[in-house]
């Protein structure tokens, strides 16, 4: 834990910034009379990633954590806002340019009951992306095939068989293989382990670790809850209603949480010992519709300790610690005790 | 290397027979599966050496033997086992040559209707926007109008040939394949495997063809063998009214319009090539559906 976050401390290069992403999917309701009404799934996204490391996402469904991963693919085109990789502008990028950029940018999905083709054998699924790009042919791609096959712990036997012929977590290594096919830099990792039973998240999980200490690769990880993000992420951001509420250092964020949101999140983590209570502070209600968000901080309407302020103005999203991205007007401070800083309370009690 | 590549090579080969084998496997336990397909062969055998099984010329009129029953009936004999019709030509040779126009129509024309259904359905299905709203309006439109009028119209303003026969045929019943087509098109390019394709960069089309006919197929080769059975319905129907196959030719829906007129007092001059019909459909639907699920990877056994 310790040494992962040393290597991050040395000398960071940026491979993708995200600035100021909106998208807004457009929902027509109505035959006679047309209303139009704006789902803001994104809405104002602003990070970094390195080179490297791996980035957890984590929040509720329906905070825009998928749709920023498939915006970052160019999956999706982007409202507004501009998606660097290595200086190049995503967002921008005609069909083209993009196929040529995803070269570099990968994606592992979420459920490997549907993101193979039924229709193709494994080889042909893993072997594809070469093929796509020209990058090999017979002989060549079959031993390619077999390597990556290899290299994700599936055996040369299984080469023509067709997906519905594994189990889940061997499917997800086929997955794998195709994405890591085209030796990219950046994996968006969509969820890739929720679907799975927890003794094959782990392999999976460790199978992702080891490969990207062997290829140098850097992992933005998806996923809904923090303490699967917890093993393999160096930061984790928390995203609510389509924005970053919070940014820090894995361990940073799991001792020091700042946002009443993160600290739900955390407290909804369920704790294997039967005979242990503990005082929760669970949020309230449903995450709002992004169609019509509320207004001031977009969270306020289940934070405990929200005010008047909150309800008013959007609480910008700072830098409070090194390294440390919160957006609320008023940072917890001490997750054991709940107690809120001094400064703050008098500034509620006014 | 060689090794390897010898290795794989015989995996290949004994996974080919394997298949095959399989396949062999799954038709015998599938009942319908090997009636139809028997069903179809023998029809088919027929339609290609009708002129080696069918006893008589199937114009050679014989009018001293006209309408006579076929031979279990008083009256009937041998030469002539399923009678003959009201120009004393032999019903039985009709039946055997007619099957090849019946299955010549039928089958060319749901090709053709499939290729230009299956097209535009992917196209509409998968562009969507302005490909898929004047598509689709085309569609509409088409099948606003009554088929059988539609039909009438222009095989008479063309004049009755087997070739546009099947054009008519073909032309009018491609819309039914293209609002299938692209329905399923719609469900299929929203999943995740279709996401993935896009993600690792493959271009539209390797999509289209890979990813999504592969994936809609199945539908299709169903509603295309009930189509089979449907155009040689169809071509009974216009041969019936006169604007399908024309004498000397002939079809099983024109003889059984030529036997209309006799059915009261010579049933079988109608009736044979009416069973023909029915069985041959029937047959082409169990194969159809025996297809759809060798064709489904997922089906095993």
């Amino acid at each position: 834990m310790i040494q992962l976050n040393e290597e991050l401390s040395t000398e960071e290069k940026v491979i993708i910034e995200v600035q100021n992403l909106k998208k807004h999917f457009d929902m027509t309701k109505g035959f006679v009379k047309k209303t139009t009404t704006k789902i803001r799934a994104v809405d104002g996204l602003s990070f970094k990633v390195y080179e490297g490391e791996t980035l957890g996402i984590v929040g509720e469904s329906g905070c825009g954590k998928s749709t920023t991963g498939q915006l970052i693919l160019g999956l999706l085109d982007a409202t507004e806002g501009h998606i660097y990789f290595k200086d190049k502008d995503i967002a921008g990028m005609s069909q083209e340019e993009l196929r040529k950029a995803r070269r570099d940018l990968q994606v592992i999905f979420q459920d490997p009951y549907s993101s193979l083709n039924p229709r193709m054998t494994v080889e042909e699924l893993i072997g594809e992306p070469l093929v796509v790009h020209g990058l090999a042919s017979g002989q060549a791609l079959r031993d390619e095939v077999m390597q990556l096959m290899k290299l994700v712990g599936l055996g040369e036997h299984q080469l023509k068989r067709f997906p519905h012929e594994f189990s889940g977590g061997q499917r997800q290594r086929i997955g794998i293989a195709r994405a890591l096919a085209l030796k990219p830099q950046v994996i968006v990792c969509d969820e890739a382990v929720s679907a799975l039973d927890v003794s094959i998240q782990a392999q999976i999980l460790n199978l992702l670790k080891k490969l990207q200490r062997e290829m140098g690769l850097t992992y933005i990880f998806i996923a809904h809850g923090l303490p699967a993000v917890r093993h393999i992420s160096d930061r984790i951001g928390v995203m609510y209603l389509g924005r970053m509420v919070e940014l820090a250092d894995r361990n940073e964020i799991f001792e020091r949480p700042l946002h009443p949101y993160t600290h739900a999140l955390l407290d909804s983590v369920p704790i294997p010992d039967p005979l242990f209570r503990k005082e929760h502070q669970l949020i309230e209600g449903e995450i709002p519709n992004p169609s019509n968000p509320p207004s001031g901080c977009h969270f306020h309407p289940r934070c405990p300790y929200a005010t008047d302020l909150c309800k008013q103005s959007d609480p910008d999203y700072l830098e409070v610690f090194p390294n440390h991205f919160v957006a609320c007007h008023y940072p917890l401070s001490d997750k054991n005790t709940n107690v809120l800083p001094e400064v703050i309370k008098t500034r509620k009690d006014k | 290397m060689t090794s390897t590549i010898e290795r794989t090579a015989i995996a290949e080969n004994r996974n080919y027979g394997k298949r095959l084998g399989k396949l062999g496997k799954r038709l015998l336990k599938s009942k319908t599966g090997l009636v139809g397909l028997s069903i179809v062969l023998v029809v088919s055998l027929m339609a290609i050496f009708a002129p080696f099984i069918a006893m008589y010329d199937p114009a050679k009129t014989d009018v001293v033997h006209r309408l006579l029953p076929p031979f279990w009936a008083e009256g009937g004999n041998m030469d002539y086992p399923l009678g003959t019709d009201n120009l004393g030509r032999d019903v039985l040779s009709r039946i055997i040559y007619g099957s090849r126009i019946s299955l010549l129509v039928g089958i060319s024309s749901v090709i053709l209707a499939g290729i230009i259904g299956m097209f535009f359905g992917l196209i509409a299905g998968y562009y969507g926007k302005i490909w898929d709203f004047i598509i689709m309006r085309t569609v509409d439109s088409f099948l606003a109008i009554p088929n059988i009028l539609f039909m009438l119209i222009i095989l008479a303003v063309l004049g009755p040939s087997l070739t546009t026969l099947i054009l008519v045929l073909g032309g009018t019943s491609w819309v039914v394949y293209a609002r299938m087509v692209r329905s399923e098109t719609l469900s299929v390019k929203e999943r995740d495997y279709v996401r993935s394709a896009k993600a690792i960069g493959a271009k539209d089309f390797r999509i289209i063809t890979k990813y999504i006919l592969p994936n809609v197929i199945s539908s299709f080769i169903v509603i295309a063998t009930l189509n089979v059975a449907t155009t040689i319905i169809m071509e009974a129907s216009l041969s019936f009214l006169g604007l399908g196959i024309q004498s000397p030719d002939v079809s099983w829906g024109l003889m059984l319009s030529d036997g209309r007129q006799y059915v009261a007092t010579s049933w079988w001059v109608a009736t044979f090539p009416g069973i023909a019909i029915t069985v041959t459909v029937l047959g082409v639907i169990f194969l159809g559906d025996w297809l759809r699920d060798i064709l489904d990877p997922k089906i095993k056994d």
